[in-house]
């Protein structure tokens, strides 16, 4: 269930199961080795070339990621036309940026505004804008989440640390279909001027998906 | 299908394991592998990404529950290459060749083309000959159905009375898709649901819940 990083430094410890932690350690193994097999079987079938499965890998380990995000919320906080053609066709203004292409097919910005907040969820898997958020993480993608969004997103709001007004509407957006979601936040205040490099500094991946607020430029190291 | 993916609603799964943003895109170099064989065995064309899901959701519960992500996708994989009649079992298991690959007439995908072919996508919009029954506003139900195919109407929604916010035009209708049955696109609407008709009094009376529906999903309220 999600609980993959376990032994890998991130800061999560799980106490009631360190029991089951040398089961899971042979399993993981297990798999390793499964996944193993199966790229020689593939290779030597001649059904996939390894050059093309690290070429896959190195693009969304550095090339697409919640950065592209980040310059869209900018552009669209710094430049109302562009917000504008946000709203009206997400698809073609996220596009314009160069971010086009597989799992952004079909794009909606939802913006964040003083009575509204948007969160983004997909409860029958694991759908996610791709071009501009990169791979999902894991939280995103396992049962705690996927359970909980739909039904109680304040609560699940609180334990990323959000905490909204009672008269604030929470809207949340399951992913069911093709079309993806990219939460525009709240633009913090003490911003004005700012060029939108410095601006995209402020937006972090969750404040995206609508886990999460644009940090607060006093608390961000000039 | 009423599978173990339908997690909306659901209890006792326990806290939200998030990270602050620091989480590696992948946790195991087996992650990267599985994650990229499945995107570079799904640029050949033997099967759609609704057959994908309904072949991950079809991995028993008890399994799917007890799985982490890419597992699901590994073994999703395997049962797709199964069935397309590329591998065998016991090439699975050995990890070597046992029969004769299934001629695909084409070459595995090269490092040099997959920029253009994640570029490109897949766009799931269709040309639809027949107009919208629905129009932005409308009440609407969803209806209640518990198919054992595949489907993207979750439990939690149907029955629930709803409205239009968004019309997406035609789009591929996964329920047929996912079995071979053709694309058949329908009309794709986002409906808006009100937390208190969903989930009931305890909501919060400002609180809504969207879906994406396709029209025969949806009955005029």
């Amino acid at each position: 269930m999600g609980h993959d990083h376990h032994d890998h430094g991130t800061g999560h410890h799980h106490h009631d199961h360190d029991h089951d932690h040398d089961h899971e350690h042979s399993e993981l193994s297990e798999t390793a080795l499964r996944v193993r097999a199966l790229e020689s079987l593939l290779v030597e079938k001649g059904y996939v070339d390894p050059a093309a499965l690290d070429e896959l890998i190195e693009t969304y380990e550095t090339r697409v990621g919640p950065r592209n995000g980040a310059k869209v919320v900018a552009k669209a906080w710094a430049n109302p036309e562009y917000m504008d053609w946000l709203r009206k066709d997400a698809t073609a203004a996220i596009a314009d940026l160069s971010f086009i292409g597989r799992q952004g097919e079909h794009m909606v910005a939802l913006e964040n505004t003083p009575g509204t907040h948007n969160m983004v969820v997909c409860t029958l898997c694991s759908c996610y804008p791709w071009p501009v958020l990169g791979l999902p993480p894991v939280w995103y993608k396992s049962p705690p989440y996927r359970s909980r969004a739909v039904a109680n997103p304040r609560g699940v709001l609180e334990e990323f640390g959000v905490y909204l007004p009672e008269t604030t509407s929470v809207r949340v957006w399951d992913s069911t279909a093709e079309v993806r979601y990219l939460v525009i936040p709240r633009r913090p205040k003490g911003t004005e001027g700012w060029p939108e490099e410095r601006l995209a500094s402020l937006v972090t991946r969750n404040s995206m998906i609508g886990t999460g607020l644009a940090l607060d430029p006093a608390k961000v190291k000039p | 299908m009423n599978g173990a993916q339908d997690l909306g609603g659901q209890h006792g799964f326990g806290p939200i394991e998030h990270d602050e943003d620091q989480e590696p895109v992948f946790h195991h170099e087996w992650e990267k592998r599985a994650f990229a064989m499945t995107l570079a065995m799904g640029f050949l064309g033997q099967w759609n990404i609704d057959k994908s899901r309904h072949t991950r959701e079809s991995i028993r519960p008890a399994k799917y529950l007890a799985s982490s992500y890419y597992q699901i996708w590994t073994e999703g994989l395997i049962r797709l290459m199964l069935d397309a009649g590329l591998v065998v079992p016991g090439e699975v298991h050995i990890g070597h060749k046992e029969v004769t690959p299934r001629d695909l007439h084409r070459e595995p995908v090269r490092a040099h083309e997959v920029a253009a072919i994640l570029s490109r996508g897949g766009p799931a919009s269709r040309d639809i000959a027949n107009g919208p029954k629905f129009a932005i506003g409308d009440r609407v139900t969803a209806i209640r159905m518990n198919p054992i195919h595949h489907t993207r109407l979750p439990r939690y929604l149907r029955g629930c009375p709803g409205e239009i916010v968004l019309h997406h035009g035609g789009h591929v209708f996964p329920d047929t898709n996912a079995h071979g049955q053709g694309e058949n696109p329908q009309h794709l609407y986002t409906v808006r649901f009100a937390a208190r008709d969903v989930w009931g009094e305890h909501a919060n009376p400002r609180d809504f819940v969207h879906a994406d529906l396709w029209e025969s999903y949806l009955a005029a309220a």
